[in-house]
């Protein structure tokens, strides 16, 4: 084999780059700015996929502190905390958002997160603050998974909507009702956490029994639960759905208000308010962060004021800090869940996966 | 010479596939008192991972039969006939392939699910059911046999089988012992290609399947991305690796045996106009099954992105953020630029890799060079879950920390890429004569006039349609990219992953219009690639 077939064999292959490179022009999609650095100003934020900022209130940050978030979607919540263990020590970014509390045993456990007290606090209800005093992680907002009705398909047949898990049981509510799995899905996980808080940690399996023989149906993500199967929902009424008792969350009802085409003067759905299962988001610094002051400067400014009023209609999820003004579509359509179930989180970590598999051979075989 | 050839390929292969998939199944199976081999029969005598291998295989086994059921006909009626319309319908049984399986999930739920046509026409509903995911396995892999047995068909001189029966065989006979001999090689490795992509399906099972069903691959996603249960996911990983490697080495030796022999013809001289009742029943039946399992879908897709009065409301949403509520922090049309720009360097890296990979392996190749070209294909049957995992624990130190790099996703879309390039690129460079380079250089050529005038006019269109291909492959690809694409830059297929993920019409509509744009961007790719055709001799 002589030099001459190399060489052509070389020009073939220089050739075969050039004709792409050329035919493509530029090859853009990012900026060339080297993330991370002590002196860098772009600080990297971490978090699921449902995250979501007004691009307002992230220019504000900007020019209040000099950084620039750079945000790095990481797959669905349990997805992205997975992810963040994986990567202790080398982290994809500076602060990881999205930890809640039927993850955070094992964020916390695998020591992800570096101690930092945010300034202001104070003003964020003690309530939501699980590491006490620790500081790992930061409470950012919270949320309600619960049932919602279809406040037509109830009114039409002059039934009163359920009220309770007990409600949801009985034989007026007989196929109506369809859920996310538990494995799948957060809000699924939301509701059989909520029937075990509410039924005790045997008790939830004779419910479910229960809700089985009531014809409950399980699908796999929220997505199909709310669009295609939940008759209350545009999706849904455009699908035929025949559902009108879905698990979703309390902010529902207001997003359908605002994304609605035209935009109705009330909500088309309604909240179970005895159902609510209580979740609460967490920010917290990573461990080797790059950029540990930007990161910092980060989570002071979740908990501010500018963040914590956007939150509600970008995430459609509380804020915690006692001076955040909720906006009106919230005030106006939304519900206030007096007395959300919750469970600590070590709980749930100890029980999550059994208690998981054991609803799965007991509803889905 | 072979060597220096085959070394981009091997270094990019070894250093974005090898290494990466290596470190997690790595860290899966190696304890603190080193490895851990006996998981292997710990896992694999689990009955619910019975269960899903089981479950893998057979639906696997059976979407390929049903696929070749409804695709061998087409391959014929697009190989023989010709009829107005052959260069678009080749081009839209092609869409399918290229679409993520997020935008053909939806689809197949707004026929099959509630609510859908069926369900209007008869109240059937085959959401949650086998059938939903074998029909959408078949929508998906159409195109594989069209292509792959189609291509060769067309070229396969008539007359043979016409000398046969001149000679007293009956139309059968002829056919059983004429054509189906030459046509088998090819019907297999069609056969294998789309057993290799139902082995590993992923989107179809979990979208359409629910909760009842898993294969191997969303098994494989469960364990490490939901359970974190990272030693399961390794056997099932190992287990999927030796699966593919089966099928790999089994379709490396179908294509040796097609490459063996035949005399083969211009495709332009052996279609003709379809003659007699049963020759338009069959194009008339093509048609119909072309129309109901493929367009139809597709066609659903497009109904819905249009708003209730019909217009394209949510076509004009998709300029603006707000509309968005903060989903994007760009106009979601943004992510049609973006796709574009990352399909166009995943496409020179792919076909940069998998043309020097094309070349290496061109001549009469040993066995190493040989092992090259079923290790390019491997990332084709290798969850995407796992690589993406690989490449956040395996390239986080400098200078390869490479993950919050905007060029990952181009990187992981090109080895997707690179296998469709090396298919395409082989059959041709393989015909490139050497003597005709030689007879140029004894002349007085330099190498570089050489390469220009001899090996050029004749790859040429071989490299644009291998360049098309892996631009479409990219364009739609989702599993690689989801796992990177960085929120100010989503893709197509991840914005619409990402709108979907959100409740109210507008989301729900928007996420139409922008799969009915990936849908056309695609089309025009692939109908462009038609024009260029290289006298169907790319496997693909």
């Amino acid at each position: 084999m002589g030099t001459t077939k190399k060489i052509t064999a070389g020009a073939v292959a220089a050739a075969l780059g050039a004709v792409t490179l050329t035919a493509c022009g530029g090859e853009g999609g990012g900026s060339g700015e080297k993330p991370g650095g002590a002196g860098s100003k772009t600080v990297t934020l971490v978090s699921h996929d449902s995250f979501a900022a007004s691009d307002a209130v992230l220019k504000e940050f900007t020019a209040r502190t000099g950084y620039t978030v750079k945000v790095l979607k990481s797959g669905d919540a349990v997805e992205a905390v997975n992810k963040a263990v994986l990567t202790k020590g080398a982290p994809q970014g500076d602060v990881f958002f999205g930890v809640d509390n039927t993850t955070l045993s094992r964020a916390l456990g695998n020591d992800v997160f570096e101690p930092y007290e945010a300034k202001g606090l104070d003003r964020v209800d003690p309530a939501v603050r699980l590491d006490g005093d620790g500081h790992r992680v930061t409470p950012v907002d919270y949320g309600d998974i619960c049932v919602n009705y279809d406040k037509r398909y109830f009114a039409d047949r002059k039934l009163a909507p359920p009220a309770t898990f007990d409600d949801l049981a009985k034989p007026a509510y007989k196929d109506l009702l369809v859920v996310e799995n538990p494995e799948r899905s957060t809000p699924g996980l939301g509701f059989l956490l909520g029937t075990a808080a509410a039924y005790g940690d045997t008790g939830w399996q004779d419910y479910w029994k229960k809700l089985k023989a009531n014809g409950v149906k399980v699908v796999d993500s929220w997505e199909i639960a709310y669009n295609q199967e939940f008759s209350g929902s545009a999706g849904g009424r455009k699908a035929g759905a025949d559902r009108p008792l879905v698990v979703s969350y309390a902010s529902s009802p207001p997003v359908e208000v605002l994304y609605g085409d035209p935009k109705p003067a009330e909500a088309p759905t309604g909240v179970s308010t005895g159902t609510c299962f209580r979740q609460i988001e967490f920010a917290g610094l990573l461990k080797g962060a790059a950029n540990r002051e930007g990161g910092k400067a980060l989570i002071d400014f979740m908990i501010g004021k500018t963040f914590q009023e956007d939150v509600p209609l970008t995430m459609f999820v509380h804020p915690v800090a006692k001076d955040a003004a909720l906006p009106e579509l919230f005030t106006k359509h939304g519900v206030v869940i007096d007395k959300p179930l919750t469970l600590a989180p070590d709980k749930i970590a100890q029980n999550r996966d059994p208690w998981v598999q054991a609803w799965s051979s007991l509803v889905l075989k | 010479m072979r060597g220096a050839l085959a070394a981009l390929p091997a270094a990019f292969f070894a250093l974005f596939f090898a290494y990466p998939v290596a470190t997690i199944v790595g860290r899966g199976l190696k304890g603190d008192e080193g490895w851990r081999l006996g998981r292997l029969g710990e896992v694999l005598t689990r009955p619910d991972i019975l269960d899903v291998l089981w479950f893998t295989t057979w639906q696997a086994l059976a979407s390929t039969a049903l696929t070749l059921l409804v695709a061998l006909p087409g391959a014929y009626v697009l190989a023989r006939f010709d009829f107005p319309g052959r260069r678009v319908l080749r081009a839209v049984v092609t869409v399918p392939f290229v679409l993520p399986t997020v935008v053909v999930g939806t689809a197949f739920l707004a026929l099959l699910g509630r609510g859908g046509l069926l369900d209007e026409a008869w109240g059937v509903r085959l959401d949650t059911t086998v059938w939903a995911i074998l029909l959408a396995h078949v929508f998906f892999n159409y195109a594989v046999v069209v292509r792959t047995v189609g291509g060769l068909w067309a070229q396969l001189d008539p007359r043979q089988e016409e000398a046969a029966r001149v000679l007293g065989a009956s139309r059968l006979a002829a056919w059983r012992r004429v054509t189906l001999p030459a046509l088998g090689p090819a019907v297999a490795a069609a056969a294998l290609m789309v057993f290799l992509f139902t082995y590993t399906s992923f989107g179809v099972v979990v979208i359409l399947g629910g909760p009842a069903y898993r294969t191997l691959e969303a098994e494989v996603y469960r364990q490490t991305a939901q359970l974190l249960d990272l030693p399961t996911a390794a056997v099932l990983t190992l287990v999927q690796f030796a699966a593919v490697g089966c099928v790999l080495a089994l379709h490396a030796w179908t294509v040796r045996r097609r490459e063996s022999a035949l005399r083969l013809v211009d495709p332009a001289g052996t279609a003709r106009r379809p003659r007699g009742a049963g020759q338009w029943a069959l194009l008339g039946g093509v048609l119909a099954s072309v129309a109901l399992l493929l367009m139809l879908p597709l066609g659903v897709l497009v109904a819905r992105s249009l708003d209730a009065s019909g217009g394209l409301g949510y076509y004009r949403a998709l300029r603006s953020v707000e509309a968005s509520g903060g989903t994007f922090t760009v106009p979601p049309l943004q992510a049609v630029w973006n796709s574009l720009q990352f399909a166009c360097a995943a496409t020179a890296v792919a076909v940069v890799v998998g043309g020097l990979a094309a070349a290496a392996l061109t001549r009469r190749a040993g066995r190493l060079v040989r092992g090259l070209d079923a290790l390019l294909m491997l990332p084709l049957g290798v969850s995407a879950v796992t690589v993406g995992f690989g490449f956040l624990i395996a390239l986080d130190e400098p200078p390869l920390d490479l993950r919050s790099s905007w060029f990952l996703v181009p990187l992981a879309q090109a080895l997707v890429g690179v296998p469709f390039v090396v298919r395409t690129m082989l059959p041709v460079l393989r015909a490139v004569d050497a003597r005709l380079r030689e007879a140029a250089a004894v002349l007085g050529a330099s190498p570089l006039r050489a390469w220009r005038e001899v090996d050029l006019p004749m790859v040429r269109r071989a490299l644009l349609v291998a360049a098309g291909f892996a631009f479409a492959v990219s364009l739609g690809e989702f599993g690689a990219t989801v796992f990177i694409a960085r929120a100010d830059h989503p893709t197509l297929p991840v914005a619409v992953a990402r709108l979907l993920g959100r409740p109210g019409e507008l989301n729900y509509g928007q996420a139409m219009a922008l799969s009915t744009i990936l849908m056309v961007v695609c089309a025009v790719a692939l109908l462009l690639l038609e024009r260029v055709r290289v006298d169907g001799k790319g496997e693909f």
